[in-house]
């Protein structure tokens, strides 16, 4: 399956808008004074200057989607009684998914064991999608992709691998579903550029260093920890919102006018007081200590205990991006030391 | 709002109980012809109109909305209707910042006696408003917008001066003299990389030893106050974080004897934000101040930043560089630039000097990013409704949890009304947002409003009130806002 193809840097204008023609593109795009994640437009081309802001999770598991409309009816010839009629669709586009990090494209692996061949609406938009990803140079700020099983050309949810030589991109299809997306697009021959590419990937993965050891899981600490690491929290819920495998929603039916409305399922933060609030009014995880305690070990301990790999791929997001600076893999790493 | 013959508008009408209503009502009985555009919900006094009921009906589609009370001197209550002029004027200014026409909103006076004038009043909106046409086609015009460069925030050269080791060493002194106290100190220390600082909890004067003061402190540390309410704080101030204090002292939010402030004169900050996007994001190695420039290493190498390019933008303009409240003061006090009165509010001039549809389509970009992840609520300091925040409460049903622009507008005017009059710029919004939105923005709006419509300035003096929350039985700066 694994074959090796190269598109120099005057091709990549004409790579894009040939995928662009084929199917929606979502690539980063500059948005003001971030980059995100976003359908390309004609003639655009995917903005390397700076990591993405947020994961390109919505485009396969979108922040809001509805599942269902539904619109109560009265028979008026009989007004007691009442109809509801109900449509519901899990037609999904195709889409690409151009130049997510490997750490994206691990984070739908995360997100998949939960929800595919489950969730019909996940599944559809899933096989629907392509993730052409481009491996990662060097580390950004807060990466720490290494200590969980990845790295910055870990292959693991792509189906094309690109590389980028500086002179061009070093093209790799994975899957059937990758060499599929190619077929068409103007390629040379990628042999002569193996060696540069597997150099630029091993020199990659050497200058990110783990921060603990990939398979770690952390000790129990004391309430007191999680209150002293918390303490500085604002309880917002950016880390999980821009993390590339939460995947914790929320249902709501939100109506329209009269009896009409839909149904729609939104992400949700473990990081928010109202999502563990019961209907009672009691609430299990009140304190932000005990909230931050469970998206850890949600990630390291729950998660790994049911699937074997951590629910997190060190893409760094919820650290350079938190506004108070909370390090989800020091916390990792002290509380790892201390149980060995 | 559905089953609208396409030639009728929609036009949501409040009207007070004792007034307004009345007035319709002789309108009615005195067969005075009136469209039939307007729905008229009725309400105890125009006092009760939230700005944010007129926010809701117009994001949920509504093509105008007309508020009317009895007239200013005969409210039923007295004064309901002297705060809800202040209010609605506020709103009327706000509302086409954000590229909604304000002809669309119209507030006015109407007494129950007053048929013919409520004939007037109604015949003449709803004219204003078929003039203006269905509300979607804003939205079109906006639409159809290609957006020019972002106006950017006034920079220049700033005299940014990093603070000795001798001013850090008396700092961690002053510190460990708090100790004796309070029960808490909140101050800096350095975060994850050399170019993060992050807020620390100081109980033990062995731990004085972590803290750090540099221009990379910018962010305030005032939103710990309300969060650490129960215990005796002291807390580091530089003089912008200053007017936080001044405001929650002034709200009550926070007891003048149960916080300790240690401030700190500040010659201007560096927003991390920029930094790290000026070295494309890639992991810092090391930063270090030289002269006019910081020079931050990665795995590419070296990069001399100029400070100018990277001071943050609530920096340039500053007026308040000394603590306005404080228990010690380390260091010398900085002196205000010279020049008359609070300025920096250029970059709002040039988002209104821009044309509606522009100014829509800006914020529909800029809104656009939100995630919803309520980091600028959190991070705000004023915002202190926790759980009962209307942006997540299912009862009230405000919004809803989708993420369409309109909803994201809504979020946003919600938190950019409930701290209208009382936000004193500390830019924590700003800050704290992962998508770069430029928040405060809309926050100083509403202050250049404040200042143009009441000559106040949020966050000075403690025995103030904010704006909203008071009245003038004659105005002199609100004029009122006749129909054509």
């Amino acid at each position: 399956m694994r074959k090796a193809a190269y598109i120099p840097k005057e091709g990549w204008k004409d790579f894009v808008a040939a995928l662009a023609g084929r199917a929606e593109v979502y690539a980063p795009c500059r948005d003001g004074d971030a980059v995100t994640f976003r359908k390309i437009g004609a003639g655009q081309e995917p903005c390397l200057d700076e990591p993405a802001a947020g994961a390109p999770k919505g485009v396969i598991y979108p922040q809001s989607h509805t599942l269902f409309t539904f619109d109560f009816r009265k028979d008026p010839a009989e007004p007691d009684k009442m109809e509801v009629e109900l449509n519901a669709s899990t037609e999904a586009p195709e889409a690409i998914i151009l130049c997510g990090r490997p750490c994206d494209a691990r984070g739908f692996a995360v997100i998949d064991r939960v929800f595919l061949g489950i969730d019909p609406y996940y599944t559809a938009r899933r096989e629907q999608t392509t993730l052409i990803t481009l491996t990662c140079n060097g580390p950004y700020a807060g990466c720490f992709c290494t200590s969980v099983g990845g790295g910055p050309a870990d292959e693991t949810g792509s189906d094309v691998l690109l590389t980028d030589l500086s002179h061009g991109y070093y093209v790799e299809a994975l899957t059937e579903k990758g060499a599929k997306v190619l077929e068409n697009a103007a390629l040379k021959d990628g042999a002569p550029y193996e060696k540069e590419a597997q150099e630029k990937r091993a020199a990659a993965t050497q200058a990110i260093r783990p921060v603990f050891s990939p398979g770690a899981r952390p000790a129990e600490a004391p309430d007191a920890y999680w209150e002293e690491v918390s303490q500085k929290c604002l309880g917002c819920g950016a880390c999980t919102y821009l993390c590339p495998t939460c995947y914790c929603f929320n249902i709501t039916d939100e109506q329209s006018v009269g009896a009409a409305g839909r149904r729609i399922r939104s992400w949700d933060s473990c990081m928010f007081a109202h999502f563990t609030k019961e209907a009672s009014g009691h609430n299990p995880r009140a304190q932000k200590s005990k909230r931050l305690q469970n998206r850890v070990a949600h990630k390291f301990i729950h998660y790994p205990e049911k699937y074997g790999e951590p629910a997190c791929t060190g893409c760094g997001r919820c650290i350079r991006l938190c506004p108070v600076s909370m390090e989800i893999s020091g916390i990792v790493a002290t509380l790892t030391a201390a149980g060995t | 709002m559905q089953d609208v013959k396409s030639e009728t508008l929609r036009i949501v009408g409040f009207l007070c109980n004792w007034c307004s209503y009345g007035g319709a009502d002789t309108a009615g009985v005195s067969r005075f012809r009136q469209p039939t555009d307007l729905r008229i919900i009725r309400v105890p006094c125009s006092g009760r109109v939230d700005p944010l009921f007129v926010a809701r009906a117009l994001l949920s589609g509504a093509d105008g909305v007309l508020v009317s009370g009895c007239h200013p001197r005969d409210c039923h209550y007295s004064d309901g209707n002297f705060y809800a002029r202040r209010r609605l004027e506020m709103l009327k200014r706000f509302l086409p910042f954000l590229g909604i026409d304000s002809r669309r909103f119209h507030y006015t006076w109407v007494s129950a006696s007053e048929g013919q004038r409520w004939q007037q009043t109604v015949t003449q909106f709803t004219k204003q408003i078929h003039e203006l046409g269905p509300a979607s086609k804003e939205a079109e015009n906006a639409a159809a917008v290609a957006l020019s460069a972002t106006p950017a925030a006034a920079g220049g050269g700033a005299a940014l001066t990093v603070p000795s080791k001798e001013q850090v060493e008396a700092l961690k002194k002053a510190v460990i003299d708090a100790l004796s106290k309070v029960d808490v100190v909140v101050g800096w220390k350095q975060g994850f990389d050399p170019l993060h600082v992050e807020p620390c909890f100081i109980e033990k004067p062995e731990q004085a030893g972590q803290l750090v003061f540099s221009p990379l402190c910018e962010q305030s540390l005032a939103p710990y106050l309300t969060r650490l309410k129960g215990k005796k704080v002291g807390i580091i101030v530089k003089g912008c974080d200053s007017r936080t204090v001044v405001q929650l002292l002034q709200e009550g939010l926070i007891a003048r004897d149960s916080v300790y402030v240690i401030g700190v004169p500040c010659t201007g900050t560096v927003s991390v934000k920029k930094a790290a996007a000026a070295v494309g994001g890639e992991k810092v190695v090391s930063v270090s101040f030289e002269g006019d420039a910081v020079k931050v290493t990665t795995a590419s190498g070296e990069k001399r930043i100029p400070l100018a390019d990277i001071l943050r933008d609530k920096c340039e303009p500053c007026r308040y560089p000394a603590p306005l409240v404080h228990d010690v003061l380390v260091g010398e006090p900085a002196k205000a630039p010279a020049g008359e009165g609070p300025s920096g509010y250029d970059d709002i001039a040039a988002i209104e000097a821009m044309p509606l549809a522009e100014r829509r389509a800006y914020w529909e970009r800029e809104l656009g990013r939100c995630i919803r992840c309520y980091g600028c609520r959190n991070a705000c300091p004023l915002c202190v409704c926790e759980e009962s925040c209307i942006a997540e409460t299912r009862d009230p049903h405000w919004m809803t949890q989708e993420v369409t622009p309109a909803e994201k507008k809504m979020f946003h005017l919600v938190h950019a009304i409930h701290t209208a009059g009382r936000c004193t710029e500390c830019g924590e919004c700003e800050r704290a947002c992962p998508m770069g939105i430029p928040l405060m923005k809309l926050k100083k709006k509403i202050n250049k409003d404040m200042l143009d419509l009441f000559n106040y300035v949020a966050g000075t003096d403690p025995d103030e009130k904010p704006p909203l929350y008071t009245f003038k039985v004659d105005e002199e700066r609100i004029e009122e806002h006749k129909l054509a």
